[in-house]
């Protein structure tokens, strides 16, 4: 007896130590779904403006930035209330955007002006529009905050921007449609997703040249359903995930070798990922099937899918 | 050289300003220089059914340039500079001349709008032998099977694929049963043939084809004249139109006999661009298209735009700017070519057609994207569409 209520005191104190908030935009319900993970639930749904996409999270939980594309404009939500707290000028039609790790620095993707805005948060300024190619999309900064690399859809180019004087002093071509880009925790390698292309390019951060391409091969998937989107590594840099779109699919990726060790069957369009505070699950959103997957990942096993509402596009976690 | 240091500091200007107007490789030193020519004929203007939508006489030619643009950014970055260079011949012009004189040998790469037989006449020419000819406006099946040639692409979706890409959405819908409906010009009989190829194909039933000879000044009388005509024996689900030029397919809709769908030429329309068209990051090149020529992107925009776009991705994968390797690029495996359809396009080795989605739409709202879901194919889904390898006419190919 003694023994089960000391198990279930420490199996609610683990519960309250994973205690962990995952939040989806919902392009098409104009909201923001507050998802448990843990319990498996959807908690509720709040409205946040029209046609939210792009979300990220500040170094210290307490903000969600949002892009309201259809609002032209970049919200700010109180993660604890979940009222808005401020709006930031974006230009139009905002999609994705990235903060440095300071917290202190926005880069936005203007993909209708081809260029890149920076945007100092606390002064609501904007710094600089960098050009870029055509149709900016992913957007990415170094964990050493040395770089901002952004991927042009249609130039098929990540342009690396100095983030001391904001200029672009290199290019790589990539396969077609690049479209997200993310860094190793040691800064010393980016990984470039092409949709079109169907391949992930890893990039040496000094070089700036592709040392390892890599596709994807699933089984009963022709070539052009594999169309790789979000990207993410682990803070370990063991493994890299690849959401593949309309192949449904998470690739597992070794990070030293660049082995592709798994495919993980996911709900249908899949498209960008998170990890937990702990880098024990990975969430992703799926858009057309309307829900996220939660993947267990010391097991490498999808264990549950969730329904949030119509369109599910970005994700951001606070622990 | 010594000399220009002693010039007089007017004479050094001078010489500079001559050297920026005579020589415009200036502007591209150090660059790679990658000309195009897009050679079209003024068409004459046929007659319309209604003055509902204005006559757009630069379909194609606003799409290469948007091209060109976007394959100069990339080019920013690469140190490769695309040109453009545009032979407009008039009615009763002969493109060929044209060819001769202007373009060849010293092009290359030719972007083509031009009809049908105009089409193979320019292919035909000796020096056209040393190009690569990038057909952006026919539709015709002919040019891709017994008709085809090893140097002409083919960049919009000939008419077997858009009857496919209607017939595999029938299919869903279950409308298996079919009346055609065929016009009196040659392009409509085409147009019908597909679509019974298409019948055949996805075995639907087409239970009675009339031919529409009523006069094309149909206001007054449609009301009376599509019901009668529309009156059959053999009842059907869906009534398919061919009349490519718009002469009369516009009265049907709501005046057939029994409340039947309109697919075809017109009601739901097979094409390779639409106004309509957002998905898959559509809504920026239509929003720069728009912005930058002041009208909505046609067909023959689009499929200029891809010719441009083929050249220029093939150009920078290569770094090239000659026939061979870039020729040899666009027809291999490796190519991949952004269409903004949500999966990449690649050219058929057996027929040089690009393969690629075709939107089923009408007037106001994209209704849906063929291939439609459940259509199989071993290598991809898009070669549902069309002419397959196996089935192919063309004679070049199969020699191969």
């Amino acid at each position: 007896m003694n023994k089960q209520i000391l198990s279930a005191i420490l199996w609610m104190l683990s519960a309250a130590a994973q205690a962990e908030t995952v939040f989806v935009t919902l392009e098409k319900d104009n909201a923001l779904a507050v998802v448990d993970p843990i319990a498996g639930e959807l908690i509720k749904t709040v409205e946040v403006g029209r046609r939210p996409r792009g979300i990220v999270i500040s170094p210290d939980y307490k903000v969600l930035y949002i892009a309201t594309s259809d609002d032209n404009i970049i919200k700010m939500i109180d993660t604890e209330t979940m009222k808005e707290i401020g709006t930031l000028p974006s230009g139009d039609d905002p999609e994705t955007f990235v903060l440095n790790p300071k917290g202190d620095t926005l880069y936005i993707s203007n993909e209708d002006d081809s260029r890149v805005t920076v945007m100092d948060i606390a002064k609501l300024k904007v710094i600089k529009q960098v050009q870029v190619g055509v149709e900016p999309e992913g957007i990415t900064v170094s964990p050493d905050s040395r770089w901002i690399v952004s991927a042009s859809e249609t130039t098929n180019m990540l342009h690396w921007i100095d983030a001391k004087t904001n200029i672009i002093v290199e290019n790589t071509l990539v396969d077609a449609r690049p479209r997200a880009v993310t860094f190793t925790p040691d800064s010393t390698m980016l990984w470039a997703t092409s949709e079109m292309g169907s391949s992930l390019s890893i990039v040496d951060a000094g070089t700036k040249q592709i040392v390892k391409r890599i596709t994807f091969e699933v089984q009963g998937v022709t070539k052009d359903k594999i169309q790789p989107v979000g990207v993410i590594i682990d803070k370990e840099n063991k493994r890299g995930y690849v959401a593949l779109g309309p192949a449904n699919r998470v690739a597992v990726i070794n990070a030293k070798t660049y082995e592709v060790e798994k495919y993980l069957l996911v709900g249908q369009r899949v498209w960008n990922l998170a990890f937990s505070p702990d880098q024990k699950r990975l969430y992703t959103t799926n858009g057309v099937s309307n829900d996220i997957s939660i993947i267990d990942l010391d097991n490498l096993t999808v264990t549950k899918s969730l329904g949030v509402g119509n369109y599910p596009w970005g994700v951001a976690v606070k622990p | 050289m010594r000399s220009i240091k002693m010039l007089p500091r007017l004479a050094w200007i001078i010489f500079i300003i001559f050297q920026l107007v005579a020589s415009t490789s200036l502007f591209a030193k150090g660059k790679q220089v990658i000309k195009i020519a897009y050679l079209t004929q003024t068409q004459k203007v046929r007659p319309v059914l209604s003055n509902l939508d204005p006559v757009i006489e630069n379909k194609g030619v606003l799409g290469a340039e948007l091209a060109i643009e976007d394959s100069n950014t990339t080019g920013e970055y690469t140190k490769q500079k695309f040109s453009l260079e545009k032979f407009i011949v008039p009615v009763d012009g002969n493109a060929v001349d044209t060819f001769n004189k202007q373009i060849a040998k010293k092009y290359a790469f030719v972007v083509t709008n031009l009809a049908h037989d105009v089409t193979n006449k320019v292919a035909d020419i000796d020096a056209a032998k040393e190009a690569l000819l990038f057909d952006a406006a026919t539709i015709d099946d002919a040019l891709r099977n017994k008709e085809c040639r090893a140097n002409v692409l083919h960049l919009l979706p000939s008419r077997a694929m858009r009857a496919d890409a209607l017939a595999q959405y029938m299919m869903k819908k279950r409308w298996t049963k079919w009346f055609l409906v065929i016009g009196n010009t040659k392009e409509d009989k085409l147009y019908a043939e597909a679509i019974k190829r298409s019948a055949k194909k996805f075995n639907m039933n087409i239970v009675q084809e009339k031919l529409w000879e009523h006069t094309f000044d149909a206001r007054k009388s449609a009301q009376a004249d599509v019901a009668v005509f529309t009156q059959l024996e053999d009842d059907y689900d869906v009534l398919v139109v061919a009349d490519e030029q718009g002469q009369f397919g516009e009265y049907l809709d709501y005046r057939t006999w029994m409340p039947r769908p309109v697919i075809g030429t017109q009601g739901l329309v097979a094409t390779s661009w639409h106004r309509t068209h957002e998905q898959w990051g559509a809504t920026q090149i239509q929003n720069r298209f728009k912005e930058k020529t002041g009208r909505w992107m046609e067909e023959q925009d689009y499929g200029a735009y891809l010719a441009v776009r083929a050249i220029g991705e093939a150009a920078t994968r290569t770094k090239s700017n000659e026939l061979n390797p870039i020729k040899d690029y666009l027809l291999s495996d490796q190519f991949t070519l952004q269409g903004y359809k949500g999966t990449s396009l690649s050219f058929r080795p057996w027929d040089h057609q690009l393969r690629q989605p075709v939107l089923l739409v009408a007037p106001r709202s994209l209704v849906a994207v063929a291939p439609i879901e459940g259509f199989l194919h071993p290598k991809t889904e898009l070669d549902t569409l069309g002419y397959d390898q196996p089935e192919t006419g063309c004679q070049w190919s199969k020699e191969q």
